[in-house]
Parts: C-alpha cells; structure tokens; sequence
C-alpha cells in the first residue's frame, strides 16, 4: 500500500525509476515474501506442537487400559513443557549452533543470538525465533513417541529424567548431523550426504529404536503376554490420530522452511503415503485376520506419515503412493508377525511403526528422490545432478544407509547408557502394586474417569 | 409375591420393558450387567492380536410381582426377548417373603 502510493505520487513524466526506487522495491518484494513464508511457518510450528498434544497424547492414550489414561497423556504433555526449557537454555544451540560434524556448539546458549532477523544458515525468509521455535517442536514430539513403547509401567519421574536428557545427548545431535551446518550427514556440504527432508532419521529412526531398547530393558508389563491388553478407547485413538495426520502436514509440508511450491509438494506427498498406508494396512489385516480394523486403518496412516517424512520433499506423487502402500504392509508384518515372534513387550508399537517405518522410509528416500522436485544436489558449477537412484544416483542408497546406521547406533547406545544412569539412581519402574493400580492413581493421584460424580 | 430376575441381551431392553408395562407390571429396576451363559464371549482383533472377551454386556432386569401375575410377566419378557439363537438369556423366579414401602411403612403385597 505504502509503496503503490509512493509510486503514485511520483509524476510519470520524470526520469526512469532511481536506484533509492529499486531499493525500496526490492525490500517491499522481501518483506512480501517474508511475511507469507513467516505466516505459513508461524501456523506449521502450532501444527507440529498439535500432533503431539493433543494428537498423540489421544492415540496413545485411548489405546492403553483404562486405568492408565492420564499417566499416559501426562507423558507426552510433560514432554510439552520440558524439552521446551531445555530446548531454550541449550537444546537448540547444540542441534543448530556452529560445532563438528557431530554436534552443534554452546554459541546459541540461552538463545543467545537468536532474534527477529532470519540465519541465513537456515532459513533466509523467516525470524530465526520463527526457525527456533519450529524445531522445537520437532523436539519435543521425538521423545513423546517413545513413550509408546514403554506405556503403563514406567515412573513419572524417571520417565522426565530420561527423556529430558535423551533430548540433549540423541536428538539435539542427530538433529546437529543430518540438518546443522557442518554436521555430517547434511545433504549440502556434509560428509556423507544424507537426504532428509523432516525427520525420518532425526526423528522416527531415532524415537523408534530408542524404543525398541527401552521396552526391552524395563521388560514386560506384568501380565503379558497372558493377559489382555485391550485398547480402552477406540474412539479416543482415532481423534488422535486425525489430528497427527492433519498436524503431519505442518510437519512435512512446513520444512520446505517456507510457502513454497516445496512445501506443496511435501504436502501432497504427505497425505497420499498416508492415504495408501492406510489402505496397505487394512488389506492386510483384512487378509491375515479376516476383518479390516479401525486400529490398523488408523495404524497404518500413521505408518505412511512416517515413512513419507524424509522423503516429503523430494520425491513425486506417485512415489509417495507407493511408499506409503509398502510401509502400510511392512509397518503391519512388523506389528503382526516379528514383536510376537521376538516377545518383546512394544506396548504401542512405537518401534514397529516409527522404527520400523522411518528406516524403510529413510532408504526408499534414497531409491525415489528426484532431482525435478527438488534439485538438492548440483556440482561445483550449479548444474543440478541426480538425487536419488531411480534418478541415477545409486550411491544415494549407501549414504542414506549409513545415515540410518548411524542414528540406530546413536539411538542404541544414547539410551542404553541414560536407561542405565537413570534406573541406578532413580529406578526406572513402577512397583508391582502401583503397576496393578495403573498410573493415575500411583504417579498422579489422579482418575482419568470418575464414573461415580 | 415373587422376584423374576431376567438377564438379556442389551438390544432387547426396551421391548421387554414395553411387552412388560403392556402386561400391567407397574414397576421394575435395571441393571447393567456382564456375563456370559452357554455362549461364552467373541474374539477381538487389535494389531493382529486375537482378545477373547467372555464376559459380555448384558442387561438384568428385576421385578416383583403378584403370584398370579408371575406367568403373564414371565410370557411378556420371553415373548419380547426370543430370538431363537443362543444368548438370549435366561429368567430366574424366586419367592420373596416381604415387601416394605419406604414412604408410609406400608406391608406385604400391597406395598408392590
């Protein structure tokens, strides 16, 4: 507006636009983009933070037994509040900060730097508080899913303890090597070249064999697998994952770090895996049990979210059916056929699901990247090369290979050591009796449904 | 006096209530119920998982009526409740010894 009535107010009889003119009109064409790129970050960071509470905290919550509802939401919700402070105080700086090919520095300590103008590093469009907070919420998410595989059983305290550190010494590095400037598995620059456009690694491999290590080392819940373990409420599962698969657009969609014609394409990318993952699901259960269940249309979404999200960014529609139709029946064979096989108690299947499906995801990235949807890799003269292998470019598989290899050692060996350090001083699991009692009552004090008021 | 006490499927509630006001049964109580007879439960299916559910949601519905009218109660609820197939449920006839009105401590079959 202002500019149109400069523009006006200048006669049209003078001399050619002056450079203070072009000037001006070069800032008003970035405050522009600035503020449609910082609009559609502001509302994908809310969407992010969505999936988590209340998405997860409704599908994992409907999906214990009934006694254990509030210890469960109260999980993902805790992780809401604490990895923000941590976040704050360093998390951010060590995931985003100048450091090695590991690990960021201490120069963002307290946030320290961190302003309205953007870090070209980054995100050239957006405030850097705008980028800091939208990560943040990645964070915060990553941990909560691992509270899926260790449900109904784990104290309140140790669980906070636990995942309030894993966030600093698993995500804030893995997020430093795949995404922070020098870190070694960066697609641009880095040393081994790994693509991830929003989280398969950093946050669904991760979550997912941190899982997988923790269910093993708390051991089973009292009871399995003899008794039953029913979901308590089908309905309060399916509105949560509603949610994560309308959050997941803000996840996908919005790490194009602007409102790009990217982020179109990792939107629809996002929502056909899911809409074929559901489908993969449900015809194989329908096959393998004789009745399509709500659980598995509802699992297998959420299966196909996860495995489209390295990839959301860089491969065509049609791929993103396709990987979504494979971890829709990979993700179901995982949960069906190898947990019961190997006895381990994955109580909601965050391994089968996020371990499972961000791994195949990660190495179908690796298989379908195109370089016309996104040209990421280009050789010294700018000329833009092949991504993935259907593109030409085998050797893509290898580095995404190693990438995921390294976050399942990261992973293992994180917990493994935090688990430990945190059941010596702490213990990590609740008594028996408090166990039979459910969480409500023995963390919280709480009920989660008072049929009697 | 007798106590009729039916278990039945929870579908079948509000036709038995009807057949049974239709029959002129003026009060009853209902409870819900879990239980299984000869039936036994069904199978669940959660993420490949097979859950056997033997303890199924059932009505009990209670009444206690006037020996005269114990036949006519108990063709009403099996007239609303039949379908033939197993599950159905079951009636239970009891004597009762005393009926007492709260409000005016009134006694016997008049209290009913």
């Amino acid at each position: 507006m202002a500019l149109a009535q400069a523009t006006a107010a200048t006669p049209a009889a003078q001399a050619p636009a002056t450079q203070a003119q072009i000037a001006a009109l070069q800032q008003a064409v970035q405050n522009a983009q600035s503020a449609g790129d910082n609009a559609w970050m502001l509302v994908s960071a809310a969407l992010v933070l969505l999936m988590t509470g209340p998405g997860l905290a409704l599908f994992y919550g409907g999906l214990v037994r009934r006694k254990n509802i509030l210890g469960t939401m109260m999980q993902s919700f805790a992780m809401m509040g604490l990895v923000t402070i941590i976040w704050a105080i360093v998390g951010y700086s060590l995931a985003f900060g100048h450091g090695n090919w590991f690990i960021g520095g201490f120069e963002h300590v307290f946030l320290r730097g961190v302003g309205l103008t953007p870090n070209p590093d980054y995100a050239a469009t957006i405030p850097e508080q705008t980028y800091m907070i939208y990560q943040l919420m990645f964070a915060i998410i990553t941990p909560a899913l691992i509270t899926g595989a260790f449900a109904e059983r784990m104290k309140f305290s140790a669980m906070a303890v636990f995942l309030g550190l894993w966030s600093l010494l698993v995500y804030s590095p893995m997020a430093h090597m795949v995404w922070g400037v020098g870190g070694l598995l960066n697609a641009t620059g880095g040393h081994i070249p790994s693509l991830d456009f929003a989280g398969g690694t950093v946050v669904h491999v991760t979550s997912g064999v941190s899982a997988l290590v923790t269910c093993i080392y708390l051991g089973k819940r009292v009871g399995y697998p003899h008794n039953n373990f029913p979901p308590h409420s089908m309905v309060l599962s399916f509105i949560g994952a509603c949610l994560l698969w309308v959050g997941w657009f803000g996840f996908n969609a919005g790490s194009a770090l602007g409102a790009s014609p990217l982020a179109t394409s990792a939107f629809v990318n996002t929502h056909f895996a899911a809409a074929a993952a559901a489908l993969g699901w449900t015809v194989a259960e329908w096959i393998h049990n004789g009745k399509p269940t709500a659980l598995g249309a509802i699992s297998g979404a959420v299966a196909g979210l996860v495995a489209i999200t390295p990839a959301s960014g860089f491969v065509q529609p049609f791929s993103a059916l396709l990987i979504g139709l494979v971890a829709g029946i990979f993700c179901s064979f995982m949960v069906f056929a190898v947990k019961s096989r190997l006895g381990y108690d994955d109580s909601l299947d965050a391994f089968g699901v996020h371990g499972a499906g961000g791994t195949l995801g990660a190495l179908l990235t690796g298989l379908f990247a195109a370089s016309v949807i996104n040209p990421i890799f280009k050789d010294a003269a700018g000329n833009t090369l092949p991504s993935g292998a259907i593109d030409g470019h085998w050797g893509q598989l290898l580095n995404q290979a190693a990438g995921v290899g390294i976050a399942w050692m990261l992973s293992i060996a994180g917990t493994l050591l935090l688990l430990f350090a945190v059941d010596k001083a702490i213990g990590l699991r609740v008594s028996a009796e408090d166990e039979s009692a459910g969480l409500d009552l023995s963390q919280h004090g709480e009920e989660g449904y008072d049929l009697n008021s | 006096m007798v106590k009729i006490e039916a278990v039945l499927q929870p579908s079948k509630l509000d036709a038995v209530k009807d057949a049974l006001l239709e029959a002129g049964i003026e009060g009853m109580t209902i409870l819900e119920a879990r239980g299984h007879g000869r039936q036994k439960g069904h199978t669940e299916f959660y993420r490949g998982r097979e859950y056997t559910v033997d303890l199924l949601p059932k009505v009990k519905i209670e009444l206690v009526v006037h020996d005269e009218m114990k036949e006519k109660a108990v063709q009403a609820i099996i007239g609303a409740a039949r379908t033939g197939r197993i599950g159905d449920g079951k009636i239970f006839v009891s004597p009762v010894s005393e009926a007492i009105r709260i409000r005016n401590d009134e006694r016997g079959e008049t209290a009913l």
